[in-house]
Parts: C-alpha cells; sequence; structure tokens
C-alpha cells in the first residue's frame, strides 16, 4: 500500500509511507514517479485539479487549489490554501506576513 | 455492575478518583518558586504543582483552580500566597474545605519569608499525605468515568490512524456509559454542519455552529489559526485539513452537551468542550499550547486524556494522566519510551482501526485501575492557566438535563 483513498469523493490521496526522489508510487492503477522526498501523511492529487477547484480530502472540502495541480502532483501549501484561515509554516513566514 | 477497580478514591461530591494526588498551589508568580520547592521532594509521590501566575483576579481563573482543586483525583491542597496578590484566596480555600478535603493557605509575608515557608509547607504536606492513606476506598465502573481527547503536534497521519483510533474507543466509552469530551473549536472550523448534525437537538446544533462561528471570528481577528509550522511539514496544509483529522478523534455517538472550562457533565455521553472566550478578543490566543487544553478537560472532570499524536509530543499533564495514542509510525520508532500506543501501525499492515480502538478502550479503564501512563511514568505533571472570560452556558447546551 502507497496511498490512501480517503472517500471515494476525494481528489487527492495521501501517502501511507515516506518516499525519496525517484520512488515509484502507483496511484489509481498508475506508476508515478516521485520528484522530491516526502514523508507519509502528504498528499498527492488523484486526478488533474484546475485552479479554484476544491480539494477533497475524508469526503470533505480543506481548501482551494491556487493554481492547476496535475494527477501525481505533491498537494500542499504551493498549491493551495485554506479557505478559512492563512497558514503559518516558518519557511512560508514570508507568504503569512502578506497574507495570502 | 462491571467494576474497574475495588479501591478508587470516594470523594463527598459522590465522584471518585483515580489517584490521591496532593496538590500544590501558588496564586501568584511570586509564590511559584516557594510553591516549587514545597513539592520537590514529593514530585515522585503523587504531590503536583499548579497555580496562576497573574497578579490581577480574574473569574475564570478562580473557577478553574475551584474545579481542580476539587477534582476527584485531588485529594488535598495546599495554596501558596505571596499575600498582596489579587486572587480570592480565602474564597478559594472555603471552597476547597467544604468539598471535604484538608486543604490550608501558606501566606509567604506572613510566614518568614521563603526558607520557613518551605520547611512549613513540606510539614503540612508530610502531614497531610498520612492523613490521606484513610480516604475512603470503594468500586469504580466505566459509567463514573470522565475522559477527555486532545490533539497535539498532530501531522499528516493522525487524521487517518490515532484520531479515528480515539474515535472507535470514544464509542466504546459512551457505550459503557461515560462521559467523553472533546475539544477545541478553532481546531473544528470547517466541521461545523456535520458536527450540527449529531447533536441531540437542532437547538443545539445550532449553538454548535456558533460556538465555531466564535473561534473562527476569534483566531481571524489574532491573524492565526490553531496550526503550527510542524503540521505543515507533517503534510498538513490548511486549518480545515487539520479539523477534519482532528474531528475524528470524537467518533460517532449523538453529541449530548456543549460545556465550558469547569463544566462537569453530570451524565454519560459525548460533549464539545468551547474553550473560546466569549465576547471581544482579549487576553491572547485562546489557549497558548496543548497543556492549557487538558487543564481545561481536566477541569471539567477527566480522569485521564487520550492525546493523539503525529510529530510526536512529550507532555503529560498533572492531576489527570495522558494516555498517548501515536499516528505516526515513524515518529512511534524514534519516541517510543514517551508513547503508549503505536495507532501508526495501520498504515503499514499490523492492525486495524477496530483493533486500536479496542486497545485505547482498554488502556484507559487500565490506567483508571491504577497504571502508569508513559509520560506519568516519566515524570511530566505539566501545568499551565492563563486569563480568560467566559459567559456561563444556558439550559440548550444540556438537552438531557432539561
Amino acid at each position: 500500500m502507497h496511498v490512501i483513498h480517503l472517500s471515494p469523493l476525494d481528489n487527492v490521496v495521501v501517502l501511507a509511507r515516506s518516499v525519496q526522489p525517484g520512488d515509484t508510487v502507483e496511484i489509481d492503477g498508475r506508476p508515478v514517479a516521485m520528484r522530491g522526498p516526502l514523508g507519509l501523511g502528504h498528499k498527492l492529487a488523484l486526478r488533474r485539479i484546475a485552479a479554484g477547484t476544491k480539494i477533497l480530502k475524508y469526503g470533505a472540502a480543506i481548501g482551494s487549489a491556487t493554481c492547476d495541480i496535475e494527477p501525481g502532483e505533491h498537494v500542499h501549501l504551493h498549491n493551495m490554501r485554506s479557505d478559512y484561515l492563512p497558514t503559518y509554516t516558518l519557511d512560508g513566514a514570508r507568504l503569512y506576513r502578506e497574507g495570502r | 455492575m462491571n467494576t474497574i477497580r475495588g479501591d478508587a478514591f470516594l470523594r463527598a461530591d459522590g465522584r471518585k478518583g483515580i489517584r490521591n494526588t496532593v496538590a500544590v498551589v501558588y496564586l501568584v508568580e511570586c509564590a511559584h518558586h516557594v510553591a516549587r520547592e514545597i513539592q520537590l521532594p514529593f514530585r515522585e509521590a503523587d504531590v503536583h504543582l499548579i497555580g496562576f501566575g497573574g497578579c490581577y483576579p480574574n473569574d475564570y481563573a478562580f473557577r478553574m483552580l475551584e474545579a481542580l482543586c476539587t477534582h476527584p483525583n485531588v485529594g488535598a491542597a495546599l495554596l501558596v500566597s505571596l499575600g498582596c496578590e489579587g486572587f480570592n484566596r480565602r474564597g478559594l480555600l472555603d471552597a476547597i474545605r467544604a468539598s471535604g478535603r484538608p486543604a490550608d493557605t501558606l501566606v509567604i509575608q506572613e510566614t518568614g519569608g521563603t526558607r520557613s515557608s518551605i520547611e512549613r509547607g513540606r510539614e503540612w504536606v508530610r502531614d497531610v499525605k498520612r492523613r490521606l492513606e484513610a480516604t475512603p476506598r470503594g468500586p469504580l465502573a466505566p459509567h463514573e468515568l470522565v475522559v477527555g481527547t486532545i490533539c497535539g503536534g498532530s501531522d499528516g497521519t493522525s487524521g487517518i490512524t490515532a484520531n479515528p483510533g480515539i474515535g472507535r474507543a470514544f464509542d466504546r466509552l459512551v457505550a459503557d456509559g461515560a462521559a467523553c469530551i472533546f475539544e477545541e473549536t478553532g481546531e473544528l472550523i470547517g466541521c461545523e454542519r456535520v458536527m450540527a448534525a449529531r447533536a441531540a437537538t437542532p437547538e443545539l446544533g445550532q449553538m454548535i455552529v456558533d460556538a465555531v462561528a466564535k473561534a473562527a471570528r476569534y483566531y481571524s481577528v489574532l491573524g492565526h489559526g490553531s496550526f503550527a509550522p510542524g503540521n505543515a511539514d507533517g503534510g498538513l496544509t490548511t486549518q480545515e485539513e487539520k479539523s477534519m483529522g482532528a474531528y475524528a478523534k470524537s467518533g460517532s455517538a449523538r453529541i449530548s452537551g456543549l460545556i465550558k472550562p469547569g463544566d462537569v457533565p453530570r451524565a454519560g455521553g459525548l460533549y464539545l468542550l468551547d474553550v473560546v472566550p466569549d465576547g471581544e478578543v482579549r487576553f491572547g490566543f485562546p489557549n497558548v499550547n496543548d497543556n492549557a487544553e487538558i487543564v481545561e478537560l481536566v477541569a471539567c472532570g477527566a480522569h485521564v486524556t487520550l492525546f493523539s499524536t503525529g510529530r510526536g509530543s512529550v507532555v503529560g499533564s498533572a492531576i489527570s494522566p495522558v494516555i498517548k495514542v501515536c499516528a505516526n509510525p515513524e515518529t512511534y520508532r524514534s519516541l517510543r519510551d514517551d508513547m503508549d500506543v503505536d495507532a501508526g501501525r495501520i498504515l503499514e499492515g499490523r492492525g486495524t482501526l477496530d483493533e486500536v480502538g479496542a486497545e485505547i478502550h482498554r488502556l484507559a479503564l487500565a490506567v483508571a485501575a491504577g497504571a502508569k501512563t508513559a509520560s506519568e511514568s516519566l515524570g511530566h505533571q505539566e501545568f499551565v492557566l492563563g486569563y480568560k472570560r467566559f459567559d456561563q452556558v444556558g439550559p440548550a447546551c444540556h438537552p438531557a438535563y432539561a
């Protein structure tokens, strides 16, 4: 098991183990090459997600895509945002200050 | 009757303790050192240090210390006052004595200062510990338990393994007749509608929606959600994603009531604890860290707290033991000594959610029966209490009592 598809409604899956660049992860029967190291618990796009579309996990909206996201791509702070509150990270302190 | 243990500590108000702790309580930061020195020789002998640092009085802080000093896990309390602070020490002492517990106040300014106050305090603790050997004992059943839950250091695994595992354990405990409390309305932003649909009455459902809206407003003014940088490192991207995972801790039972810090559920069932202050934003963040939330669960009578962590929190708590449920199997391997349950094994095909839920349920009852948790064994007794303001809850928050 590489990834978990939590709800049939979801357009993302969750990594069930950590991956390294070059590792291949099977998503929906298709092999996808990982570009960077990712810890377990991170999200990958199950299919193409257009900018502005809700990201669905647990069958619920957890935010919106800020750009087009390709199948298998890492879904995180760089391509989605909260519909409620800005997310604060140490690396992203600049984005937070700009209120993005 | 299904009995967890035959020798629980019986209190005059009918509640029963799973520990018989002596609380040493500083009533202002200026008395903290003396209180800590009094407690030090007894720190591995069920004597815990709690207190309030502020000099200005605060109704919430009073109510919290009253609830904590009369918690069923507490057998006696020594209040340590500098002498000039604003805390209503006479009111607190009266309330503790009225509960039938041995209690006294040591005023440093009237006891000759630091050295003699420490000596007098230690003598008091030694004496009261002998008196507590005669605490009445009796049987404890699962329906007499209050169990809280919290998550801290969450990551992308928390909502998949440990939180739903705790949810399964909560379902079992509610079925046992226990009162179960989940909390942090700020970490439920985005779940308000699904949650309201589980409320015992439509009125309660609306109050839950309002409580979450209050939390969203509060955090928006502060410009920062209940979200730490480590949450994002662990794969969580947004507040509402963290919320959906956190919400899984509540299990699937009907929500029986909405309570505020210091309200003790009067019947079994599932309760939501509203931790976000009422009124305009003041005094800063609702809860400055995980332990501020645990303290509020304990003030609501929690005998034991189920703590889910993915990144790896090591904290415990004063007064009520904390069971650590580790969501992430990699974290479990690196912080094994600090963890009680390896819920992340689900991700590695070494167990199912039902098995993890059953294990957490068994462990909660074992800890209630006297078994020590990992954080208890390691000496964790964290405590933090700050300023807040709450309005009292109305009758619609407790439809079951009507």
